[in-house]
């Protein structure tokens, strides 16, 4: 099995992908000879020209508006906007048509249509090239959202979303891309969208969350394995549909539950995940439900000592962890 | 560059044309500073106007700053120094410090802003500033004030709907607004020819029922004479001017950016013989009013400006992480 960074492991099945279903076409700003700007489709033109691969003019509301016609006749496209942060132009084509348009025609049309965006922050991306925007579309039904943590989640939700029949917003960790490795099978495989992950086995609390997110978890259960805490972390993979099951499994196994997203924290998933846990494991808990997130700030400031203030690191969660398990 | 007695109608103003240099020189040389900077580590993100300071500085020169409003764009650093920000007040906000006018260093750099200094703050989604000046605008009008609101933007953010929605808007109510657009050719990699069928941005300008003027950005006087024109049609109440001033990207997109991967080989070579800096000292030598001595006082001068700005927003502190919180809503306190 060859080992690869995130990035490699979207960029290989995207290749995969091409190359399996003649449907696929890919295009967004810069995807065609630059290869995007953090280079995800680098090399994907060449090898599959540019009918299939290939440079849109800037402007998002086409890019997704376009993508919604051509998926409804009969292609696979999967868009890429640039930042997730520049989605918003495009949001009226996601909310208003992509996701409703399976519902408003009674099942007469359906909008197979994965749109990717890296998105999140610690890059000194500031305000604009920084931010976490899962939770707007999490909100809607008709959509699906997927945000993988590893490399070898990464390929397989991926792939599992060109399968899907409905649009999926796939949502990649710009810190991620490089910094995150590990091994990813050569063949083709799917990770069914709305199936969490328990990435790590523990019996004193839970740590639930998603995306990069799930590495720093792994990290600071590390650090608490050290101090005696036995942390289990379920990595969500799909905050829409949410693994309902998995999330009241560990909450009841462990009676204590840290929920940690980098996206600010009201309205964030992590009030939605508490809600299921309140309604059905509450007397199983030993503590209340505890939250980590983004502070309630528009977004992310540049200054390097208001970004660090900003993010979440494992060392945060370290300490919210421990905290919790004293409880 | 044409030799000219009346520029806009009036005698030509030497001492203006050498204050219109000075800001294309100091505008090249504060960015420069700032790549030195970025590969010294002490600055994340550089983004450039090298190539467009001819556009730049030729429009705000041609504006009244104390009634008249501008919503740059990231590369306008020779717009918002000529039209009154300081080099260290740039400077604070390129090092992300608290005293950053612009956002106390909540924002990249360039994302420039002052309300003192009639300058509105800008996001790094492109065109919205658009609808904003128009917006600017209705307000100069509905209230009776004088001014005019002038939006910047680059060619390959004229395919969002907002460049559209805002030109209409604006020529619909007659609205005190130039909208420039500095065309260098790209939108990072994508060449112009994959964003828009025309040569020409400014052709659209029909399709909103107003004038659409070219003009090579290289020649500040005629990008000047352009805004004057369009300003005055402006206050005359006749609605909005499309101004496309042709200019180049002598850099990367920005400093996350190759450019090596997407421009053909000798292109920017090519473009360097029509920078804008170098055509406008010499069409002053050419007319014998400026000269070496000139040029090496100035080069002095500029040089003490952008050293005092470098050493000024180094030595100013960082932000208080516990600022974080602060301004989210309107507090009477902070
Ligand atoms: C809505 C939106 N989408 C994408 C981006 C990313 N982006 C930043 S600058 C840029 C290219 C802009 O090109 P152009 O308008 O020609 O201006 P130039 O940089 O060439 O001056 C892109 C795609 C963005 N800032 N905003
Ligand atoms: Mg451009």
């Amino acid at each position: 099995m060859a080992v690869m960074s995130y990035l490699e492991a979207i960029r290989e099945t995207l290749r995969q992908e091409l190359r399996r279903d003649s449907r696929i076409i890919i295009y967004g700003e810069d995807v065609g000879v630059r290869g995007g700007v953090f280079r995800v489709t680098e090399g994907l033109q060449k090898e599959f020209g540019e009918d299939r691969v290939m440079d849109s003019p800037l402007a998002e509301a086409a890019i997704i508006g376009t993508a919604i016609g051509a998926a409804v006749n009969g292609l696979r496209p999967i868009p890429e906007i640039q930042f997730a942060d520049f989605i918003f132009p495009a949001i009226n084509q996601i909310v208003q048509e992509a996701a409703r348009i399976r519902y408003r025609s009674n099942g007469d049309f359906g909008v197979p249509l994965v749109i990717r965006a890296p998105f999140g922050g610690g890059v000194h991306g500031a305000l604009y090239h920084s931010q976490s925007v899962e939770v707007f579309f999490a909100h809607v039904p008709g959509l699906k959202v997927v945000i993988p943590g590893t490399p070898y989640d990464a390929k397989g939700l991926l792939a599992a979303a060109v399968e899907d029949e409905d649009p999926v917003l796939y949502f990649e960790h710009k810190a991620a891309y490089r910094s995150l490795k590990g091994e990813v099978p050569e063949e083709r495989y799917l990770i069914p969208i709305g199936k969490a992950d328990l990435k790590r086995s523990g019996k004193d609390i839970s740590i639930i969350t998603y995306g990069l997110m799930v590495n720093y978890a792994l990290k600071a259960a590390e650090a608490l394995e050290k101090e005696g805490i036995s942390a289990e972390i379920l990595d969500l993979r799909s905050i829409r549909p949410l693994d309902v099951q998995m999330i009241l499994e560990t909450a009841k196994k462990t009676g204590k539950v840290l929920i940690v997203h980098e996206d600010n924290l009201t309205g964030g998933i992590g009030g939605e995940i508490s809600a299921l846990i309140a309604e059905h494991a509450l007397f199983d808990l030993d503590a209340p439900i505890r939250r980590l997130a983004g502070p309630d700030v528009p977004a992310m400031p540049y200054s390097p000592p208001l970004e660090h203030a900003f993010m979440i690191t494992s060392d945060k969660i370290t300490e919210a962890a421990r905290d919790l398990a004293k409880f | 560059m044409a030799q000219r007695e009346l520029l806009s109608g009036q005698p030509v103003d030497w001492q203006k044309l050498k204050t219109m240099y000075y800001y294309m020189v100091l505008s090249r040389k504060l960015d420069e500073r700032m790549w030195i900077l970025n590969r010294q580590g002490k600055a994340a993100f550089v983004i450039s106007c090298q190539g467009q300071e001819g556009a730049q500085v030729g429009v705000a020169l041609a504006m009244d700053p104390s009634v008249d409003w501008i919503t740059p764009y990231y590369r306008d650093l020779g717009v918002v120094l000529a039209f009154g920000m300081t080099a260290r007040e740039v400077m604070l906000g390129f090092l992300a410090k608290r005293d950053d006018p612009s956002s106390g260093g909540r924002q990249m750099p360039s994302h420039y802003g002052l309300r003192a200094k009639h300058i509105l703050t800008g996001s790094s989604p492109v065109t919205t500033q658009v609808t904003h000046a128009a917006g600017l605008a209705l307000a100069m009008k509905v209230r009776k004030v004088p001014g005019i609101t002038a939006s910047f933007l680059g060619e390959g953010s004229t395919s969002q709907g907002e460049f559209h929605e805002a030109l209409n808007f604006a020529s619909v109510h007659k609205l005190p607004l130039i909208v420039v657009v500095e065309n260098n050719g790209y939108a990072i990699s994508v060449p112009q020819a994959h964003q828009m069928s025309v040569i020409n941005v400014a052709d659209r300008a029909s399709g909103y029922g107003i004038p659409g003027v070219v003009v090579q950005g290289s020649d500040p006087l005629a990008v000047y004479e352009a805004t004057v024109a369009a300003r005055e049609r402006a206050l005359r109440g006749e609605g909005p001017t499309l101004i496309e001033a042709k200019t180049h990207r002598y850099t990367p997109h920005s400093s996350d950016d190759d450019d090596r991967s997407y421009r053909p080989e000798g292109e920017l070579l090519r473009e360097k013989a029509d920078d804008p800096v170098v055509m406008f000292r010499n069409w002053l030598t050419t007319y014998q009013k400026w000269d070496d001595q000139q040029e090496t006082a100035l080069l002095k001068r500029v040089r003490e400006v952008v050293d005092d700005a470098t050493d000024y927003a180094e030595k100013a502190p960082y932000p208080d992480p516990s600022t974080l919180l602060d301004h989210v809503y309107y507090s009477p306190q902070v």
